[in-house]
């Protein structure tokens, strides 16, 4: 398979793995942060199921956005360097480029969350999916890990520098912290708890959690499922327009 | 009885034709309207300083931006409508390195092969790396290469495929003297192998190497086209120097000579002339005819950074 796609996503693999901050970022943080919050703060928090139960949905959330920063990073470099215009010159797909890290990001995301789920059955997690359930969860992650990596192109793209596009995904790494991934968000404050309640990585937490319980809720899955789709769309838009301006 | 004629790449056939390219960004005009032909098969030089407009031109013809105004077909193709038939027949090296610098050299390089589909033989990537002397850092990564190997892997990755057409934008600013000579070489025998090259540069010297024409840009207009030679002898400043053994041969000379300028310190008398075989062998058809001999006779020709100066009225530093 030699489509222009598929070699670019190829080249995206072999920078990954020559680059290990990115892949100890994107792998091994969301592992290191489930170690943290189930064992040094799990006890604190009393959230009526075994924490890691509770912690798990959420951590798998941040486990593609913690991917994320990566991606940014990769696409801005490719940008900036001048080796776009080598790929713009050629008589290839323009946007080949920019749909081999869209795909490299998903599949790091995945990798990132298989990991991440093998360390919390070693932690006790004990979910009640089926697998019609898994397969929902797969399928969630996939379309979220889609969306995210569309917008973080975007970033990438629109960013000056490989260093601001970095920073530039540090939001999409801080909403979970402010969502019901590591604690309920009827636990927070005034204000924050709104805010927890009605943005978009909310409902596709809470989506997840469903799943993994073997009981999704139609209230959480649709609004998960139009955040997502909302999130690609508006990803892909901004990156194509941005693409074509810059040189 | 028919014969068969094998069909191959002539003085002839226009590779690059551009008429009246314009390119302004918001209202600054960066080129006012600019003609060229470069035949198939030669080296074509787009001379001038920073800030001139050469990298827009490249980046005109290569399909990397849109023109305001004017045309321009590449290898036949209009770079407007037929971008991608554009692309597909040619080859760029931009100023600044396009390598992956993750990538190993021959990574690099088996990259731009699995993006051609097909148009790339099996060797294509083990021939680079031994033409461009690269086999020993194939397997080390492009970001511990020296400015010049990447240069030299920057211009292999833009010969896979076999390009027709070459744009090459400042392919040795930044370049130490040795790698210089060495990239020269290796342009020169592109050319050999029958691929047109257009070439910016803002060395002088580099233009007056390599190039069979040259266009000199200067503030978005093209003040000047020929060959090097065309260039330098259309200068006022060409002259042909007499010497001669004694001071009355100079005044007799000087008599017959009434504009030159006379060097009594030396003998010598400075001729203005073209240069040309016409003008040369009337000036010594008339020492001749005043029986007047000189010692010694030399035709000096100004170099290119004269013919800047004298086409624009500033030296090549002064548009910064």
């Amino acid at each position: 398979m030699n489509s222009p796609s598929t070699v670019m996503l190829r080249r995206n693999f072999k920078h990954l793995v020559r680059n290990p901050t990115s892949v100890f970022n994107a792998i091994l943080m969301p592992v290191v942060m489930m170690l943290m919050f189930v064992y040094v703060f799990g006890d604190a928090f009393s959230v009526g199921v075994d924490y890691v139960d509770y912690a798990t949905p959420g951590l798998m959330l941040l486990a593609v956005c913690y991917g994320l920063g990566a991606t940014a990073t990769a696409v801005n470099s490719d940008m900036t360097k001048g080796i776009i215009n080598r790929f713009k010159v050629m008589d290839v797909s323009r946007g080949a480029v920019l749909t081999g890290h869209v795909i490299a990001s998903v599949l790091t995301n995945l990798l990132a969350i298989v990991a991440l789920t093998g360390v919390a059955f070693l932690l006790g997690f004990s979910p009640a999916a089926g697998f019609l359930d898994w397969l929902g969860v797969a399928g969630i992650v996939v379309l979220l890990g889609f969306a995210a990596a569309w917008l973080t192109v975007a970033l990438g793209l629109a960013a000056k520098s490989p260093e601001t596009a970095g920073m530039a995904s540090v939001p999409l790494v801080m909403l979970p912290f402010f969502s019901s991934a590591i604690v309920p968000a009827e636990k927070m404050g005034p204000g924050l708890r709104e805010f927890a309640e009605y943005q978009p990585f909310t409902p596709i937490i809470e989506t997840l959690r469903g799943l993994l319980d073997g009981a999704p809720a139609a209230s959480d899955v649709y609004p998960a499922l139009g955040w997502c789709a909302g999130i690609a769309l508006a990803g892909y838009l901004w990156a194509s327009s941005t693409f074509k301006k810059r040189a | 009885m028919s014969v068969r004629v094998p069909k191959v790449v002539t003085m002839n056939d226009t590779a690059i034709a551009v008429s009246g390219l314009r390119k302004t960004f918001g209202d600054k005009v960066v080129l006012e309207g600019i003609d060229l032909e470069v035949p198939a098969g030669t080296i074509f030089s787009l001379l001038g300083p920073n800030g001139a407009g050469k990298t827009t031109t490249v980046n005109l013809l290569t399909t990397l931006m849109k023109p305001d105004g004017g045309t321009a077909k590449v290898a036949g193709h209009d770079i407007v409508t037929e971008g991608k038939a554009v692309r597909a027949a040619i080859g760029v090296t931009g100023q600044f390195a396009a390598v992956d610098e993750l990538l190993t050299g021959q990574e690099n390089l088996q990259l731009m092969v699995d993006l051609s589909r097909g148009r790339a033989g099996d060797r294509v990537v083990a021939d680079l790396l031994e033409r461009f002397e690269l086999v020993g850092s194939a397997r080390k990564p492009a970001s511990t290469y020296s400015g010049g190997m990447r240069r030299k892997l920057d211009l292999a990755m833009t010969l896979v495929g076999d390009p027709r057409i070459i744009f090459l934008d400042e392919p040795t600013t930044g370049l130490d003297p040795r790698s210089r000579r060495t990239m020269w070489s290796i342009i020169r025998e592109l050319v050999a192998g029958g691929v047109t090259v257009f070439l910016t540069t803002q060395y002088l010297e580099e233009a007056d190497q390599l190039a069979d024409r040259i266009a000199v840009l200067d503030q978005g207009r093209l003040v000047a086209d020929g060959t090097p030679d065309e260039l330098k002898r259309r200068m006022p400043g060409t002259h042909v120097r007499l010497r001669f053994t004694t001071v009355a041969e100079l005044d007799a000379a000087a008599r017959i000579f009434p504009g030159a300028t006379r060097d009594d310190e030396v003998l010598a008398l400075r001729v203005s002339s073209d240069g040309g075989t016409k003008s040369l062998r009337s000036l010594l058809d008339r020492l001749d005819e005043y029986a007047v001999g000189a010692e010694e006779f030399s035709v000096h020709t100004p170099d290119l950074d004269d013919v800047f100066l004298a086409l624009t009225g500033h030296h090549t530093e002064a548009v910064q």
